[in-house]
C-alpha cells in the first residue's frame, strides 16, 4: 500500500521558468511537496521540489507522471496548470500546425493533467485545481487569436470541471494575470504591451507575487466554496 | 500478469465502495452477470464514472498497473465494456494486455 505524505502535494506544469518556477519555488519553500514538469530539464533545484520531463499534450507521459506522484506521495492536493505556448501571429499568417499545437498544449494538456490528478484527488475528497488563462481573451487582443481562443476554452473547461468534480470536494478555478515580463511575451512589441497596460484599471505590469496571491486565495482551506470562477487582474472582467 | 479473479475482486470492492459513497444499500450479491450500465443496472451513470476511476486506482495502488479504461476504443464500442461485472473484468484484462504500464 502507498503511504500518504503528511505534507500537501502541489503539481505545477511549466515549472522550468517564469511564473511556474516562481510558484514552485515559493510553495517548496513553504514546505509543500512540489512536483513540477516541463518539456526539458528544470535547470534548477530546491528542497521539496521534484522535476519531471513531461509534454502535457502527451497523454501517456502525463499519466505516467501523475501515477508516479501518486505512488510516491499517496495524495495530490493542488494542481496549477501553468504550462502553455503562445505565438503572436495575425490569423491570416497562422499555419494550421501552429494552431493545432497551441490547442494541444493549452487545452488538451490542461484537460489531461486535470483528469489524471482529479482521479487521485477523488480518493481524499479534496482538491484545488487552478488553470491559467489570460486577459488577452476578454480584451480580444489582435495578434493573439488562437492563443486567446485556447485560453477561452480553458475557462469553459474549468467552469464545467467545477460541476463535474465538485461532488468530490475538488474546486476548479481559472486565473488570468496581466502581462508579466516572462519569456512568453518577450516577442511582443513593447508598444503593444504598453497599450494593454494603459487599458487596465491598475496601470502596471503584473508580478509573480500577483500570481502567488491569487493561487494562495484559491488554495486556502476557506475557499472550498469558490469554484468555477475566473479571476482576472487589473480590472479586466 | 494479474489473474482474472483478482480483477473481479477489485471490481466487487469498487462497486461496494461506490454504492456506499452514494448512500445506497450494499448489493445482496455480485456476480459476473451483475449489470453496471443500462436497464437493471445497480449504479447510475455518475456512479459508473466513480467505479471506473476506483478500479483504475485500485489496479495502480494494489498491483502497480496503470491503465486508462475509458479509451477511445472503449467509449466508441457498440457494446459497452462496462455493461456488467464480467464484461468489465474482461475489458480490464484486455486493456492491460494491450498496453497497461507495470510500475
Amino acid at each position: 500500500m502507498v503511504e500518504v505524505a503528511d505534507k500537501q502535494v502541489v503539481l505545477i506544469t511549466g515549472s522550468r521558468k517564469g511564473i511556474g518556477r516562481h510558484l514552485a519555488e515559493t510553495y517548496a519553500k513553504r514546505g509543500m511537496l512540489v512536483e513540477g514538469c516541463s518539456r526539458g530539464d528544470a535547470g534548477w533545484e530546491a528542497a521539496n521540489y521534484t522535476h519531471a520531463n513531461v509534454d502535457v499534450a502527451d497523454e501517456k507521459a502525463v499519466k505516467h507522471w501523475i501515477s508516479g506522484v501518486a505512488k510516491r506521495h499517496g495524495r495530490i492536493d493542488v494542481v496549477i496548470n501553468n504550462a502553455a505556448i503562445a505565438t503572436m501571429n495575425h490569423v491570416l499568417l497562422t499555419p494550421a500546425s501552429t494552431a493545432n499545437r497551441m490547442l494541444e498544449v493549452n487545452v488538451t494538456g490542461t484537460m489531461l493533467v486535470c483528469r489524471d490528478a482529479a482521479k487521485v484527488m477523488m480518493r481524499r475528497k479534496y482538491g484545488r485545481i487552478i488553470n491559467f488563462t489570460t486577459i488577452v481573451a476578454p480584451i480580444a487582443l489582435a495578434g493573439e487569436a488562437i492563443y486567446a481562443a485556447s485560453k477561452s476554452a480553458v475557462v469553459t473547461l474549468t467552469r464545467i470541471l467545477a460541476y463535474e468534480l465538485g461532488q468530490w470536494g475538488i474546486t476548479c478555478n481559472s486565473f488570468g494575470a496581466t502581462p508579466i515580463m516572462t519569456d512568453m511575451i518577450k516577442g511582443v512589441p513593447q508598444d503593444k504591451i504598453d497599450a494593454v497596460v494603459q487599458g487596465l484599471a491598475i496601470k502596471r505590469l503584473g508580478t509573480y507575487e500577483d500570481c502567488t496571491n491569487v493561487c494562495d486565495f484559491f488554495m486556502a482551506p476557506g475557499s472550498d466554496n469558490i469554484t468555477g470562477q475566473v479571476l482576472y487582474l487589473g480590472g479586466i472582467t | 500478469m494479474i489473474e482474472r479473479s483478482a480483477v473481479v475482486e477489485i471490481i466487487h470492492a469498487a462497486v461496494k465502495e461506490v454504492m456506499d459513497q452514494a448512500g445506497l444499500p450494499p448489493p445482496t450479491s455480485l456476480s459476473d452477470e451483475t449489470v453496471i450500465v443500462g436497464p437493471g443496472a445497480v449504479l447510475d451513470s455518475l456512479a459508473v464514472v466513480s467505479l471506473i476511476v476506483e478500479v483504475e486506482q485500485a489496479l495502480e495502488m494494489k498491483h502497480d498497473v496503470t491503465v486508462t479504461l475509458a479509451s477511445d476504443k472503449a467509449m466508441s464500442a457498440k457494446n459497452s465494456p462496462f455493461r456488467s461485472v464480467g464484461v468489465l473484468a474482461d475489458h480490464v484484462l484486455e486493456t492491460i494486455k494491450e498496453g497497461g504500464v507495470h510500475g
